[in-house]
C-alpha cells in the first residue's frame, strides 16, 4: 500500500464519531458570520443595518485578490456591522443577524436530487467557485477559485483529491464521503473539467475500508476518477505529502503543488463545489465532527457557519463534562485550541473536539538528549531540534539556510520528542521572524 | 671564525634593512586613516553596547558623532545629559539638553494571576503567543505576560511581576535604551519622559476595542469616553481609536485627568498624595448634606 517516505507518526486514531450519521443543527436565534473565514483579506461587509437578508445571500465581498466571498447563513435582518471576537479572542470585522424564518434565495436548489451533468466551460467553474464563496476545507481555507486559475506556463497533470483525514477524531470526512459519494465524484469530475480534463486521484487511508469501497464503487461509475487506498500514517492528508504518497511526485522545497503538476483539494471542498456550482448554494455550511473521550455521545453535525461553539455544545452534549482541559477546533494535531466559546464557528472548522484535563496538559519540558527523533519523525527531512536551538539563540538566517520555512507545522517533532520540547511552537516563530526579516530585506 | 660571525651579522643586517624597506612601503599603502576623536568618545561612552541609539554598538555611536561632528539625531540613552555633554565639548559642538526618558508599561489587567480567563501552556515568548490568541487576560491588545521584555533587557530594570501578571519598570536603572519596545510583539511598553521630580502621567492601557467591549475584557480598560480629553487644561489628551493618549511632551502632571476617569485607567507615577476630585473633598467635609442630595 502507498503512502510517503520521508517521517511522518502515529498518534492514536481515536476515530471515535465515525458510526454517527450528519445531522442537521437547527438555526439559534441570532448569528455573527465573520468576514475573514479564509486565508488572505477579510471581505468588505455589502449589507447595512435593519438591510433584511436570505440564506445564500451576498453580505460581504472579496475585494482583494487573495479573499473570497461570504455569505449570509440565515435569513433575518441585519442588526450591525461590528467586531466580534473570534475562537482566539481576537475581534474581527463581522455582520450581525437576527434570524427570521428559513428564507432561501430563489436560485438554490434545494432538491436531494443528484444532478450529474455540468456543461460549463473551466473558466466558468472557476468564476462560479468566486461567486460562492467556496475556500478549501482541509484546513488552510485557501480560496478555491484561485488554486484552479492556474499561471500561465504551469500545467496541472493531476488532481488529487485529500481523503486521508489523518488527524485523530476528525470523522467528519468520513461521512461526507458515506452518505455523499455520488455527489463528491460530480465535483471531483468538475475540478477536472477546471484543470482540462486531468486525471484524479482519491486518496483514502485504509483505516476507512468502508468509505475506500463506496468511493471506488461510484468512481468506478465515472471518468478519470481512482480511488488510492493508503497505508495508515500522519501526516497523509499535508498536501506534499499526498502528492507524494499518490503520485510518487515531490514538491520542490519552497514550491507549490502546481510546480510538481498536481493540484491538490480535499474532499469535503468537492462536496462543496457541486454544491456551488451544481445547486448554486454558496459555502454556508459546515460539516462538523463533535467528538472527545469524556463526552457521553459521539456526533456529526450539518451546521450553518456563525453557529457559536457554545450552541452546538448545547445542542449535542448539554454542557461541557467537568473534567474538560480543552476545547480544540480541528484534530489534536494541528487543531487550535478555542479559548472564546462564544465566537462563531467560520468556514472549515471540522470538529469541535473535547479533550480532558489530565490528556490536554502538556509535559514539563527537559533538555534535548540529542536522541534525533525528531529528525526521524519530519515529513520534510529538517532538523527540528537545530531549529529550536537556532530560534532560542536568534540567528534567523541560518534557520532560513536550513530551510526552516520548508516546515508544515504538523506536529510530529512536538509528538515525538522524550523530552516534551515545544519544538513546533519554536519553529513557528522562527518562521514568522524569518518572513519579517526576508520582508525587511525587499 | 671570525670571518664567520662577520658573514652572518651582514647578512642579517642587509635583510633587516631589506624587510624594514618593504614593510614601510606596504604601510604606507595600507594605510588607515583613524580619527583619534573616536576613540576619545568611545572612551566617553558607557560602553553598554546596548543598541538603544539605534547603532551596532558605542564604537559605532562614535564613529557617527565624529563624523557627523555633532549631536544632532544622535543621543545615548543610558549616558543621559552628562554623556552628551562630555561629547561635545569633545567634539567643540552645542548640545541640546534632552527630556530624560523612562520606559513604561500600558497595562494593568484586572483579570490578572487567579483570574485568568485561560491558561496557556505553550512556548514561553510573547511574540510566539501573540501569534496564537488573544492571551491569558482576554485582552486582545494588553500583556501577554511571557517575558520577552524582561529577556531583552541589559540593565535588569525590568522584572515581571508575577501577582498581576505584567512587568514592572525600575526608573532608576531604566537607560531608556528601547530594547523592550522592541521586544514586545503588542506595543505595550512606551518610552516616556521621565518628568519633573519624576512625576508622570499615563493612561495604563493600550486596549482599542470599543467602550464596552473594552470594559467586558478589563475591568481597568480604557473605554475611549473622553472625560479625560474635555477636563485637561493643556490640550495634551486625544483619544483616537477607543483609546485615550496623553501626549507627553505637553502634559503639565496636573492629574485632572487621573481624578476624571471613570475606569481607574489613568495612572499617576511619583505623586506624594493620591489625587482627589475637588467635589469629592467638599462631599467628605459635609456627608450629610450629600445624602439627602442624592435621596
Amino acid at each position: 500500500m502507498k503512502t510517503f517516505k520521508m517521517g511522518g507518526v502515529h498518534p492514536e486514531e481515536n476515530k471515535i464519531s465515525n458510526e454517527a450519521p450528519i445531522e442537521v443543527m437547527p438555526v439559534g436565534s441570532q448569528v455573527a458570520v465573520l468576514m475573514n473565514q479564509h486565508l488572505g483579506a477579510p471581505a468588505t461587509p455589502v449589507v447595512q443595518k435593519g438591510e433584511r437578508v436570505k440564506v445564500g445571500q451576498l453580505i460581504g465581498e472579496a475585494q482583494a485578490f487573495m479573499c473570497a466571498n461570504v455569505h449570509s447563513p440565515v435569513s433575518g435582518t441585519v442588526l450591525k456591522v461590528d467586531t466580534c471576537k473570534d475562537a482566539f479572542g481576537q475581534p474581527k470585522p463581522a455582520v450581525y443577524i437576527a434570524v427570521e424564518g428559513d428564507e432561501w434565495m430563489e436560485e438554490i436548489d434545494r432538491t436531494a436530487e443528484v444532478k450529474r451533468e455540468c456543461a460549463l466551460t473551466a473558466a466558468e467553474i472557476v468564476a462560479k467557485l468566486k461567486e460562492k464563496g467556496v475556500v478549501g476545507l482541509g484546513g488552510a481555507t485557501f480560496p478555491t477559485h484561485i488554486k484552479y486559475s492556474i499561471p500561465e506556463g504551469k500545467k496541472a497533470d493531476y488532481l488529487v483529491v485529500n481523503a486521508a483525514e489523518c488527524e485523530p477524531y476528525l470523522t467528519s470526512d468520513l461521512r461526507v464521503m458515506l452518505e455523499h459519494a455520488e455527489e463528491i465524484c460530480v465535483g471531483i469530475s468538475i475540478l477536472r473539467t477546471a484543470l482540462g480534463g486531468v486525471k484524479a486521484y482519491v486518496g483514502i487511508e485504509s483505516n476507512k475500508p468502508q468509505a475506500i469501497s463506496v468511493m471506488t464503487q461510484m468512481a468506478a461509475t465515472f471518468e478519470g476518477i481512482e480511488v488510492v487506498p493508503l497505508r495508515v500514517k500522519y501526516p497523509q492528508g499535508a498536501e506534499k505529502q499526498l502528492i507524494q504518497a499518490v503520485t510518487g511526485r515531490r514538491v520542490p522545497s519552497g514550491k507549490l503543488p502546481i510546480d510538481a503538476g498536481c493540484v491538490v483539494s480535499n474532499v469535503g471542498t468537492c462536496f462543496a463545489v457541486y454544491e456551488a456550482v451544481q445547486k448554486n448554494k454558496p459555502l454556508i455550511e459546515n460539516i462538523l465532527t463533535v467528538t472527545g473521550k469524556e463526552l457521553p455521545s459521539q456526533h456529526n453535525y450539518l451546521v450553518r457557519i456563525g453557529t457559536t461553539y457554545n450552541e452546538i455544545i448545547r445542542h449535542s452534549i448539554g454542557e461541557l463534562p467537568e473534567t474538560t482541559g480543552k476545547v480544540i477546533s480541528g484534530g489534536t494535531m494541528m487543531g487550535k485550541a478555542v479559548v472564546n466559546l462564544d465566537a462563531p464557528t467560520v468556514k472549515g472548522n471540522a470538529s469541535v473536539l473535547v479533550i480532558g484535563e489530565r490528556e490536554a496538559r502538556r509535559q514539563p519540558e527537559t533538555a534535548c538528549i540529542r536522541c534525533g527523533k525528531c529528525m526521524d519523525a519530519c515529513p520534510m527531512g529538517l532538523e527540528p531540534y537545530l531549529f529550536s536551538a537556532l530560534v532560542k539563540g536568534g540567528r534567523f538566517e541560518e534557520a532560513r539556510v536550513h530551510n526552516i520555512l520548508d516546515c508544515i507545522e504538523c506536529g510530529c517533532c512536538f509528538f515525538s520528542c522524550p523530552a516534551c520540547k515545544p519544538l513546533t511552537d519554536e519553529i513557528r516563530l522562527g518562521k514568522n521572524k524569518v518572513r519579517a526579516l526576508m520582508a525587511a530585506k525587499k | 671564525m671570525s670571518q664567520q660571525i662577520i658573514v652572518a651579522v651582514a647578512v642579517l643586517g642587509v635583510l633587516g634593512v631589506l624587510f624594514a624597506v618593504i614593510l614601510y612601503f606596504v604601510a604606507q599603502k595600507f594605510k588607515v586613516v583613524e580619527d583619534p576623536l573616536i576613540d576619545e568618545v568611545a572612551e566617553a561612552l558607557p560602553g553598554a553596547n546596548c543598541g538603544g541609539c539605534g547603532k551596532a554598538g558605542c564604537r559605532a555611536f562614535a564613529e557617527a558623532c565624529v563624523a557627523q561632528g555633532s549631536l544632532d539625531g544622535l543621543r545615548c540613552a543610558p549616558g543621559g545629559d552628562a554623556v552628551a555633554a562630555r561629547i561635545a565639548e569633545l567634539l567643540g559642538c552645542a548640545v541640546e539638553q534632552g527630556e530624560p526618558l523612562v520606559a513604561v508599561v500600558r497595562c494593568n489587567p484586572s483579570n490578572c494571576a487567579g483570574k485568568r480567563l485561560s491558561h496557556y501552556d505553550g512556548l514561553r515568548s510573547c511574540a510566539f503567543e501573540a501569534t496564537v490568541y488573544c492571551g491569558e487576560s482576554g485582552c486582545p491588545n494588553g500583556c501577554l505576560g511571557c517575558g520577552d521584555c524582561v529577556a531583552a533587557c541589559q540593565f535588569e530594570a525590568i522584572v515581571m511581576d508575577e501577582g498581576r501578571g505584567v512587568p514592572v519598570v525600575d526608573a532608576e536603572r531604566c537607560a531608556a535604551c528601547g530594547a523592550c519596545v522592541k521586544a514586545c510583539p503588542r506595543g505595550v511598553i512606551e518610552l516616556r519622559h521621565k518628568g519633573r521630580k519624576d512625576r508622570r502621567v499615563y493612561v495604563e492601557c493600550i486596549n482599542r476595542e470599543k467602550g464596552a467591549a473594552a470594559r467586558k475584557t478589563c475591568a481597568n480598560a480604557c473605554i475611549g469616553c473622553g472625560k479625560c480629553e474635555k477636563v485637561c487644561p493643556v490640550g495634551a489628551i486625544a483619544v483616537e481609536g477607543n483609546l485615550s493618549y496623553i501626549d507627553h511632551t505637553k502634559c503639565i502632571a496636573c492629574r485632572k485627568c487621573v481624578v476624571e476617569c471613570p475606569t481607574g485607567a489613568i495612572r499617576d507615577v511619583g505623586f506624594p498624595a493620591p489625587a482627589v476630585k475637588p467635589e469629592a473633598a467638599k462631599v467628605a467635609e459635609a456627608p450629610a448634606a450629600a445624602a439627602v442630595k442624592a435621596e
